[in-house]
């Protein structure tokens, strides 16, 4: 299995949560209504424990987004092999290691390809057409496109932001998936409809369980608005995959990836 | 080219954002740093003689050479503008992000020290600043949080974590990573990912360049050691540098707090010890040694002295330990302490505590644990008005055979000055 197929069904909205957050059994139902709401992947911050993928009962896709340090010493090992294959006996489809850039993964790339795990990249605004290339070729399963720098300075519409990031990647047989602070079902839809494959969530989600936190809300009802955030970014994504006017660089055959 | 490894450490693990801005640097630095493009390093040197003070003094301590039957020579980087060897790094980088044509700076601070200089760099050469400080350490530092302010640079108090270097870091990196385009970030020791841990020790190589020049005026040769203390490392591969390659033994000192022992359960380590025992790992950018526990989380550090309070440290001096050209020790808060009321009463100078550590290994060594030779250079890196307050509560609370007669300030209250 590769994490792309989770773009096949159409565009894919993909959310992150961190395991564990607040605790470990309302984080448990939180991730679950994640799968509930509609997610296709789920992006999970993951700190250290596998005993909790084993716990969850979801149907999309599992990717582990966590700090290399944590990839390379798991089991006081001093490189990324004995995580990987934890991970891959749990049921993780891949990996996307934010401080780990191209040039330092090899090590991870190949511990991926031995048990079969996709690793994802991000592409951020200010990444140079040579890395670019780099990024291309060690890339599997999705690309994270960071479509902007930070959440402060000047903010062009997103479609033009997301337009922009994805000319670059004209021609990449991979799903791009867009994330940069997107935070309503009307904003992802303008991300599929400017050619995103994928929309992916991460803060608006975190602050739902924060507000939670913050109210003393009960998980359930935390849980709800969670999946009823998910129903809204999704459906905003299949309306923004379904209008007329989604450009060329949209949808790519996910099959033909790494 | 400059090399981004040291044997197993060093390496660039920052995110993908960042990667352009640190190949822009890592350009700068071989054009500026290394190759004096547009003169740079003539700048350099000269606003460090007409702004910060150099070349600083050696000094031969009389008293601590009498009480420990070798000669002791102390590098004087307390009187840097400034009062430490901050000033060297931090002007450095500031004027290196104005030939980059940068029209901001941010950095990150402990002690407080390393964001007071950049604070007087950057209103030197004009540039508008912004400063990380973790809050535990916005309370105990207030006097410098005060300075920067007076300096003209916004204080920004982080409140991740435990509130110290650390958390501190890692919000400037966030910062950065959002602003890169028009701002240089000035990290603050020779730590984070290449081309940090190389350009701050050719800044902070000043220090060694004078020493080396000074000591062979006065003794006519090499000393047998160079004694430095170890937060990040910067004044220790400062230091160092210039004697490399000479037969001169390297001591980094580290604070060994109040105990070498890593609480797992807890996830603390109540030192800063990472040469001395940490175990490989990646921080803030690079590999290196860092304090950990067995899953990979980083352990709290705890150092009476907030400057080496950190749980990573620069990856060429955790390179240099591993190949046994320097040698990591310790030395605890307590020990420490006393250091520092030592300097105080016996040579007129109060040292900052981070360097209060190179001066207690000095006790230890005389006392049988290390044979450092009849010629000892300590790099005194900062001086101690800072700990003032620190000091009278830690000494208070205990039983140190130097420590002046509390009595006074007890009746007066106790506490704060
Ligand atoms: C006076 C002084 N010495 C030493 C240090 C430790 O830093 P490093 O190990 O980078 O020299 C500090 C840090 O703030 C300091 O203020």
């Amino acid at each position: 299995m590769s994490l792309a197929s989770a773009f096949e069904g159409g565009p894919a909205f993909v959310p992150y949560l961190v395991a564990g957050d607040p605790d470990y059994s309302a984080s448990l139902s939180y991730v679950e209504a994640l799968d509930d709401g509609g997610a296709d992947a789920i992006e999970l911050g993951l700190p250290f424990y596998f005993e909790f993928v084993e716990e969850l009962d979801v149907d999309a896709s599992l990717v582990c987004m966590t700090y290399y340090n944590l990839v390379s010493r798991y089991g006081e090992s001093t490189g990324p092999r004995p995580f990987v294959e934890r991970a891959a006996e749990v049921g993780i489809e891949g990996f996307v290691v934010p401080d780990l850039p191209v040039e330092e993964a090899g090590p991870l790339r190949d511990a991926c390809d031995e048990f079969g795990l996709d690793l994802a990249f991000i592409v951020a605004p200010t990444t140079t057409d040579d890395r670019l290339q780099l990024i291309r070729e060690r890339v599997s399963g999705y690309v994270y496109v960071q479509a902007r720098l930070g959440t402060t300075g000047a903010r062009e519409d997103i479609s033009a932001q997301t337009g922009h990031s994805l000319e670059r990647l004209d021609g990449w047989e991979i799903p791009k998936a867009v994330g940069f602070g997107i935070g309503s079902g009307d904003q992802a839809e303008r991300v599929v409809q400017a050619g995103a494959d994928g929309v992916i969530v991460g803060s608006a989600l975190v602050e739902i369980v924060g507000e939670g936190i913050e109210t003393d809300a009960p998980t359930t009802e935390v849980s709800s608005r969670l999946a009823g955030k998910v129903r809204e970014l999704k459906a905003g994504a299949l309306a923004g995959g379904s209008s007329t006017n989604r450009n060329e660089h949209g949808r790519t055959d996910p099959t033909l990836e790494r | 080219m400059s090399t981004s490894k040291y044997g197993e450490y060093g390496g660039q693990y920052v995110p993908e954002a960042l990667m352009p801005a640190i190949e822009e640097l890592t350009d700068a630095y071989e054009r500026y740093v290394l190759d004096n493009e547009d003169g740079f390093i003539d700048e350099f040197r000269r606003r460090m003689r007409e702004f910060g003070g150099r070349p600083t003094p050696l000094q031969y301590a009389d008293q601590l050479s009498e009480r420990y039957g070798f000669d002791v020579y102390l590098k004087r980087e307390d009187l840097l503008h400034g009062g430490a060897h901050k000033l060297n790094n931090a002007l450095g980088q500031v004027l290196l992000a104005k030939y980059m044509g940068k029209d901001r700076i941010i950095a990150e601070t402990g002690a407080g020290q390393h964001g007071t200089a950049t604070a007087m760099a950057a209103a030197h050469l004009d540039m508008p600043c912004e400063i990380y400080m973790g809050e535990t350490d916005v309370a105990r530092q207030r006097p410098n949080v005060f300075r920067m302010r007076l300096n003209g640079a916004d204080v920004t108090p982080v409140t991740a974590g435990r509130g110290t270097l650390k958390e501190a870091i890692s919000e400037t990196m966030r910062d950065w990573a959002g602003s890169v385009e028009e701002t240089h970030y000035v990290i603050g020791s020779v730590v984070g990912p290449h081309p940090f841990p190389a350009m701050v020790r050719d800044f902070q190589a000043l220090i060694s360049e004078e020493a080396r020049d000074q000591i062979r005026d006065r003794i006519g040769r090499v000393p047998d050691s160079v004694v430095a203390c170890a937060g990040g490392g910067s004044n220790t591969m400062g230091a160092f540098q210039h004697f490399r390659d000479d037969e001169v033994d390297l001591y980094a000192v580290e604070a060994g707090g109040s105990s070498l022992t890593l609480d797992e359960e807890e996830g603390v380590a109540p030192n800063s010890a990472s040469l001395s025992t940490g175990t490989d790992g990646v921080l803030h950018g690079a590999r290196t040694k860092v304090l950990q526990d067995s899953d990979g989380q980083i352990c709290e550090s705890h150092s009476v002295s907030a400057g080496l309070d950190y749980a990573g440290v620069g990856p060429e001096l955790a390179h240099l330990v591993e190949e046994g050209r320097v040698r990591a020790v310790t030395v605890d808060d307590t020990a420490t302490l006393e250091a520092f009321h030592r300097l105080s009463r016996e040579e007129g100078i109060i040292p900052a505590l981070e360097s209060a550590h190179a001066l207690a290994f000095l006790d230890r060594a005389a006392s049988g644990d290390a044979d450092l030779g009849d010629e000892v250079v300590v790099n005194l890196s900062g001086r101690g008005d800072k700990d003032i307050e620190t000091v009278l509560e830690e000494t208070d609370r205990r039983d140190l055979s130097v420590a002046p007669d509390m009595s006074l300030f007890e009746e007066l209250g106790g506490g704060s000055l």
